[in-house]
């Protein structure tokens, strides 16, 4: 594996062989929020991710693609650990959150850090209001009269407050389905995680609520570390400042975005990108 | 403030883990204590021999077994054949309100207390007849399998795929030959388990024999005349101050519950292979 | 084709077509007549138990749920000591039961194995095929000495100042009979709920997850409200049980036709007086009283089973499915 010694992008390889790619030197120094070394990862006796070696810079949007059960969706679950809700897994290797050894901080503290958004909205049974501050409740971050305050915030990031100002407490259900993601969003936003991470989280919606949802991100990135998977090239190619490309559980390249799609290094990543396969 | 959020999950989780231990521990005890006691009185005077006069010793309760029998295959004569044949109806024949209703009325009917349905026996077969008989019995206990009978029989008649009814049909047969020869074949490991359970159920009832078949000391011929059943014998040697009518309590309530039991376990583990949504 | 048809005589493919829509028509009338049974008997009883209180019902009229007096002799009966005794045995034992069912149900789909959930559900449930009798036996001889030398000294220690745990103690009781009834109904309420819990889509809880709640925050302030209706269902479904249980609650609860204020004292269910006087009544009037009293015990579990159904099939439903 290529490395350097100032931090810069790294770029993973099948058979842990380095693989270049052309002019790729970062135009500023970056520093690594999130990072896996070597993460391998079992479904029972499955060996479904081999050798994850990936870095996501600060306050940049990383985005992972590639085909139908590569692997993509199995490697963002593993960064908050939510894939230990299922038996029989296991992580191999490791994952640092600024330094800290994720696999060994305290997992209820590590998924308030990190926040997921998931495929399907999945709003609570709640209120507009208690789905937003059910994450500022549990976690204790604010009481009283600030609980509004955070919630009015973090509507009003996931540009959502306008629509729902006024009926705060209804159901969450009565939203449409653009709606309901972009509360998830707010929902997760609210207990101001360090990194976001989104899986596939336009996959259930209608083209406009997708560019809602996009430009939302890029206002985002200024406060927080954003990975977002998606099967969606055109998606990645607009919103994502890294792109990361996986195949089979494996990573096979990764680098800016712009690199992977004009210029990609592997044979794999190109027949990707012209649609080949996938 | 995390700390005390963890050990708050610990503690809750854990209590819940005893609530569960808890209540499986009343089984075991249930089914020990009874098993344990029961085995301990039980004799072959207990099968064979009728009872004896009140206050005293020794005796059985061959006459509770066989009135028992008889009383749950008059139930049975009655019970399954409307339960069976009202379910082909809601599931073969059934869209429309009147089906509906039928569904309805029949989950009513499983709602009534047992005590109800025998006060309805009693009005409808004792006072007329102006004594206490088998018939009443097992009419009390036969109106009380229709419900479970016709709701088992329709579920397991519905699961049947709809592309063997029209298979069948498209060779030509008619819709009562198909249901009769493929349908319900198809269903069957299903409603005989449902069955079997339902007179599991039935076989176990007091409440609605307490004023139609009453109860009776000695033989009973035929059908119209009082007899003894197995659970009325443990009521009434339950609640009586004599030790060794409780001894014969504890006996029958052995050979009632492992009777239930035994059936339930059966029909349960054969309901689980079947593939039943 | 020549013009003379060789197909079979008009009058015989008629025949035949008949006979086959006899078939079918007599397999239609069959089951539809058997369906309908069920209508008839449900109608036949009502009609009987409306008949059979004709006598008191004219007689008292309202006052008859009104009155706590039962007396034979005099032949003045109301049904007071009855409901209060059904109402308040049932809701101890929902008391006790509930927590215990729901921890367990908890359990059963948030915690254990799916194996060793499926196992124990298994047998959970072969508890509720237990008969009734069988619960009054282990009740009189198992559970009265237990309550009598260890649970009710400790009751009375603890909390003997309040007027429900006063008076003395002589093992049948409205308490012992709500002990024995929590049992019986505790199965119903883990099978349903589990299973409304085991519905609960995983997102929810992964989402819980995410937000940084722990496990057990997860399920009791995202799950259970999820499947609350569910919840809510089996309760009332395991009430509606316990409403209309006569035998076990017969031969533990004391016979006694008098409202009092202690649990510990003895008292009837409606189910129970029935069951208990019903052969020694004596004049047309004492059987129509007792027979009024079924009526009002099917009223009641018929409204209550109404409810649960309603509830259990609506689960989730506010959250859309």
């Amino acid at each position: 594996m290529s490395s350097a010694t100032e931090p810069e992008i790294i770029v993973g390889s099948i058979n842990q062989e380095p693989l270049t790619s052309s002019g790729s030197a970062p135009k500023q120094a970056e520093t690594i929020k999130l990072s896996t070394d070597r993460l391998n990862f079992h479904y029972g006796s499955y060996h479904a991710l081999h050798e994850i070696s990936l870095s996501f810079y600060t306050n940049r949007i990383t985005a992972l693609i590639g085909p139908s059960g590569c692997g993509k969706s199995t490697f963002l679950r593993t960064l908050n650990r939510i894939s230990e809700t299922i038996r029989h897994t296991r992580i191999d290797g490791r994952i640092t959150l600024d330094g800290e050894d994720v696999l060994a901080l305290d997992v209820t503290n590590l998924r308030r850090r990190v926040g997921m958004v998931f495929q399907r909205p999945n709003p609570f049974p709640k209120s507009i209001f208690d789905n937003v501050a059910y994450g500022v409740r549990v976690n204790g971050l604010a009481r009283g009269t600030s609980v509004r305050d955070v919630v009015e915030k973090s509507l009003r990031r996931a540009a959502l407050w306008d629509e729902v100002k006024d009926k705060l407490h209804q159901t969450a259900h009565a939203l449409s389905g653009g709606q309901q993601q972009r509360l998830c969003i707010a929902r997760a936003l609210a207990v101001d995680p360090e990194v976001l991470l989104l899986d596939e989280p336009c996959s259930a919606l209608d083209p406009i609520a997708t560019a809602k949802i996009e430009d939302l991100l890029f206002t985002l990135k200024d406060d927080c570390t954003i990975v977002i998977v998606t099967h969606n090239m055109q998606q990645a190619a607009r919103v994502a400042d890294n792109t990361g490309f996986f195949l089979m559980g494996k990573l096979i390249e990764f680098d800016q975005t712009e690199v992977i799609f004009k210029n990609p290094a592997a044979k794999e990543t190109e027949d990707y990108i012209t649609g080949r396969f996938g | 403030m995390l700390r005390r959020r963890k050990i708050v999950n610990g503690v809750m989780l854990s209590l819940t883990g005893v609530c569960t231990v808890f209540v499986v521990g009343v089984l075991f005890i249930i089914l020990g204590y009874l098993f344990w006691n029961g085995a301990r009185y039980l004799s072959v005077d207990f099968f064979t021999k009728l009872p004896t006069p009140v206050g005293e010793s020794g005796g059985g309760m061959a006459n509770a077994i066989v009135g028992s029998g008889k009383l749950l295959l008059l139930a049975t004569l009655i019970g399954v054949p409307f339960g069976f044949l009202g379910g082909v109806y809601l599931a073969e024949f059934g869209t429309g309100i009147f089906p509906s209703m039928v569904r309805y009325m029949t989950d009513l009917l499983n709602g009534v207390p047992s005590i109800v349905i025998g006060i309805f026996a009693y009005g409808i077969v004792v006072a007329p007849m102006h004594h206490f008989s088998t018939l009443a019995g097992g009419m009390a206990l036969g109106v009380m399998m229709v419900p479970i009978a016709l709701r088992t029989t329709e579920e397991f008649l519905r699961g049947v795929p709809q592309s063997l009814r029209e298979g069948a049909m498209a060779l030509g047969a008619s819709k009562a030959r198909t249901i009769a020869t493929v349908v319900i074949p198809a269903a069957i490991k299903g409603i005989l388990s449902g069955m079997m359970l339902d007179l599991a159920r039935v076989a176990g009832e007091t409440a609605p024999l307490l004023f139609t078949s009453l109860g009776n000391t000695f033989w009973s011929s035929g059908w119209d005349k009082p007899t003894a059943a197995l659970p009325v014998m443990i009521y009434t040697y339950a609640i009586s101050p004599y030790d060794d009518w409780h001894r014969q309590a504890w006996a029958a309530g052995f050979v009632l519950l492992a009777l239930v039991l035994l059936v339930n376990v059966v029909a349960r583990l054969v309901l689980a292979k079947t593939s039943h949504a | 084709m020549s013009a003379a048809p060789t197909a079979l005589p008009r009058s015989r493919v008629s025949e035949f077509a008949a006979k086959l829509r006899a078939g079918d028509q007599l397999a239609y009338m069959l089951t539809l007549v058997c369906a309908a049974s069920i209508f008839l008997v449900t109608c036949l009883l009502v009609y009987e138990l409306w008949l059979g209180s004709a006598l008191t019902r004219h007689k008292f009229g309202w006052d008859f749920i009104l009155s706590s007096t039962w007396d034979p002799v005099k032949e003045d009966f109301g049904a007071v000591p009855f409901m209060f005794g059904t109402v308040v045995t049932s809701f101890v034992s929902l008391l006790i039961s509930v927590p215990i069912g729901l921890g367990a149900a908890i359990f059963l789909s948030e915690m254990a194995l799916p194996s060793i959930s499926d196992t124990l559900t298994f047998l959970i449930e072969l508890l509720a095929a237990v008969p009734s009798v069988i619960y009054g036996l282990l009740g009189i001889f198992l559970l009265v000495p237990v309550l009598e030398s260890a649970v009710v000294p400790a009751l009375k220690g603890v909390f003997g100042f309040l007027p429900i745990f006063s008076g003395p103690f002589y093992g049948v009781s409205i308490f012992s009979a709500s002990v024995v009834l929590a049992i019986m109904i505790v199965p119903f309420i883990i099978s349903v709920s589990r299973e409304v819990l085991l519905a609960v889509p995983v997102d929810q809880r992964e989402a819980a997850l995410s937000l940084g709640a722990t496990k057990w925050e997860t399920t009791w302030q995202v799950v259970v409200p999820y499947a609350s209706r569910g919840i809510y269902g089996s309760i009332f479904l395991a009430l509606a049980r316990a409403l209309g249980e006569t035998m076990a609650v017969t031969m533990v609860i004391g016979n006694t036709s008098k409202v009092q204020a202690s649990l510990l004292a003895p008292g009837n269910s409606i189910a129970s007086v029935i069951a208990n006087q019903f052969n020694e009544a004596t004049s047309d009037v004492y059987i129509s009283a007792l027979i009024e009293l079924g009526l009002v015990l099917f009223a009641i579990t018929i409204i209550i089973n109404g409810v649960a159904r309603i509830m259990i099939l609506t689960t989730g439903d506010k959250v859309g499915k």
